[in-house]
């Protein structure tokens, strides 16, 4: 395993990773609202603070939610560049050409940056505290209503999850067949882009014909215990609703509250 | 090529709760000419071990890891450093070539089937011998050494070099993966479970197939295995892994002696070392080197110097 640090589950027990993934997701969804219904600085104040206060109460180390950060910042920084130079604000401080830096313009960049930022943090702390396997019981569950209308919510529930558990075999596969072709002296560190790609060659093809022998011995697996997919399957962790999940339903509430109060009655002074 | 090795230790994931001590406090020394084994359980840090030897885990440089050599206090002994030497190629230092060093000593991985990529078989077994050439080869230059490649692995090579690669048997597209790493002409040859998940009869060909090249191209012959009786049969000295550690080195004949030891670490000995045991249980000692025709012989000997008629007490 190397270092993929955005959306790897980060295996530590705590409040937030006993949770109901169920809760979680719509938690997320939630604060996603929040973020985007705040308009001036208490707000979004409000959320990054409750955000602080879960990577606290998960026990994820800061280091580690920055590094999913660290994905993003080359998208921050050129939005924010671009805003900075574009926006229409009414207090000039610098214009050149067709770019003028207003003070309206840094608060719209900033507050972009900031909500960018927590979306980005909030959604990776989701897969740091959520197994794979409870994420997709927790879409599954969620997503029951539309099997009223005919959608195999159970078959795409479980291309998801046999998605993301080949994820980290895959990336061991790679990195097995990349040492075995670097000790018949292939080299992937040097030359230009056009060469690295043809390099990557002798990697990919014997990858892509163990996914393929993977995906035919996992389908043979299945229909050898009869799988079907059909029925009324019972489940290994039934997800249950308990005391802790009220909590950060109310937490969640709140802070939607919250933001909405802000946002009537603390009129936008950034 | 002499390995030697000394206070080797890898950590798998450092500095995150995925962390795995892999290898803790390494020695080891591989004389140049041996057939080595190196035993050890799944997790043993057997893999991670041959890894090292021709750089794919590295060591973090010497230079760095004196500045970062904590202070050692009045009267202690300072940590000791961490030797990996393969030949003349010393892998701590930063500046190694590790494309000479990969060249002077082949791996073949698990299942080394599963790397093979080109169209034809000459292609795929050329692949390495392309890559480690100071100047690119001649056509003649690459059939003739993979010719002498496919043949030391006993595969035909006019039968062989047009078929794709995906086409062959088990047996045959491990044996040209094999031929592809030796078409360099290692000095030393890693691998990592070579026999594993074929048949008793492709075994022992496998090993045979070592034997041989053991005999003609390569001096040494590393070999990383659970199978306890490969390793009696065909080592000359083995080392035994355990969480990490080097339990001890031995040449087979004195290690399965020692049977009882293996056990206790949950390690399995070879069916001979086990049949010693049930006999001298009852009274029989048996003395071989635990390879089977030596057991064979010895037993058959006692047999007939008790007539025939069954011994013991």
């Amino acid at each position: 395993m190397k270092d993929v640090s955005f959306g790897q589950y980060y295996p530590v027990s705590s409040y937030v990773h006993r949770l109901d993934p169920r809760l979680k997701l719509l938690f997320l969804i939630a604060y996603i609202v929040a973020i985007f219904l705040a308009s001036n600085f208490y707000g979004l104040a409000a959320c990054a603070g409750v955000l602080v206060v879960i990577v606290i109460a998960a026990r994820i180390p800061f280091g580690k939610v920055l590094r999913a950060v660290r994905g993003v910042v080359f998208l921050v920084i050129f939005t924010a560049a671009l805003n900075i130079l574009f926006y229409n604000g009414e207090t000039v401080y610098a214009s050149w050409w067709v770019f003028d830096i207003t003070k309206e313009g840094l608060i719209f960049s900033a507050f972009l940056a900031l909500r960018l930022v927590l979306l980005v943090v909030c959604s990776s702390l989701l897969t740091y505290t959520t197994t794979p396997v409870s994420l997709t019981d927790g879409v599954e569950s969620l997503l029951t209503p539309l099997k009223w209308i005919k959608i195999p919510v159970h078959a795409l529930a479980l291309v998801m999850s046999i998605a993301l558990r080949f994820i980290p075999i895959l990336m061991d596969e790679t990195e097995r067949i990349k040492n075995a072709q670097k000790a018949r002296g292939a080299d992937f560190e040097s030359g230009n882009l056009l060469k690295r790609i043809k390099a990557m060659v002798p990697v990919l093809v014997p990858l892509l014909l163990s996914a393929f022998r993977r995906a035919d011995e996992l389908g043979d697996a299945m229909d050898a215990r009869c799988y079907t997919g059909s029925g009324k399957r019972t489940k290994y962790k039934k997800l249950r609703f308990t005391w802790r999940d009220l909590i950060a339903f109310l937490v969640g509430a709140a802070l939607i509250a919250g933001v909405v109060l802000m946002k009537i009655y603390l009129p936008a002074p950034y | 090529m002499r390995i030697v090795a000394e206070h080797l230790s890898y950590v798998y994931n450092a500095k995150s709760p995925f962390a795995t001590a892999a290898l803790r406090d390494v020695s080891l020394t591989i004389e140049e000419g041996e057939f080595f084994g190196i035993i050890g359980h799944t997790g043993s840090g057997k893999s991670t071990f041959v890894q090292h030897l021709n750089g794919l885990l590295r060591l973090p440089s010497s230079l760095k890891r004196r500045k970062k050599r904590p202070k050692c206090k009045k009267g202690e002994l300072p940590p000791p450093e961490t030797v990996l030497r393969v030949g003349e190629f010393d892998l701590t230092e930063k500046k190694t070539d590790f494309r000479a060093l990969r060249k002077s000593v082949g791996m073949v991985f698990q299942y080394p089937e599963y790397q093979l990529f080109a169209e034809t078989v000459r292609d795929d077994v050329a692949f390495g011998l392309k890559n480690f050439s100071a100047e690119k080869p001649s056509e003649e230059q690459i059939d003739g050494a993979v010719k002498a490649a496919l043949e030391v692995v006993g595969l035909d090579y006019e039968e062989m070099k047009d078929k794709s690669p995906f086409e062959l048997s088990g047996g045959q597209k491990r044996r040209v993966a094999i031929a592809g790493v030796i078409v360099t002409r290692p000095e030393v040859l890693v691998l990592d479970e070579p026999a594993a998940g074929l048949d008793p009869l492709g075994k022992k060909e496998v090993m045979e197939l070592l034997h041989r090249l053991h005999r003609e191209w390569c001096k040494t012959i590393v070999i990383v295995s659970h199978d306890m009786d490969e390793i009696s049969e065909n080592c000359t000295q083995a080392a035994v892994f355990s969480e990490g550690r080097v339990v001890c080195v031995l040449p087979p004949k004195e290690l399965f002696r020692r049977a009882d030891e293996l056990t206790a670490l949950g390690l399995d000995v070879p069916l001979t070392a086990k049949l010693v045991s049930a006999l001298a249980r009852r009274g029989v000692e048996v003395d071989c080197d635990f390879t089977t025709e030596d057991f064979v012989q010895n037993v058959l000997a006692l047999w007939q110097a008790h007539g025939g008629k069954g011994g013991g007490a």
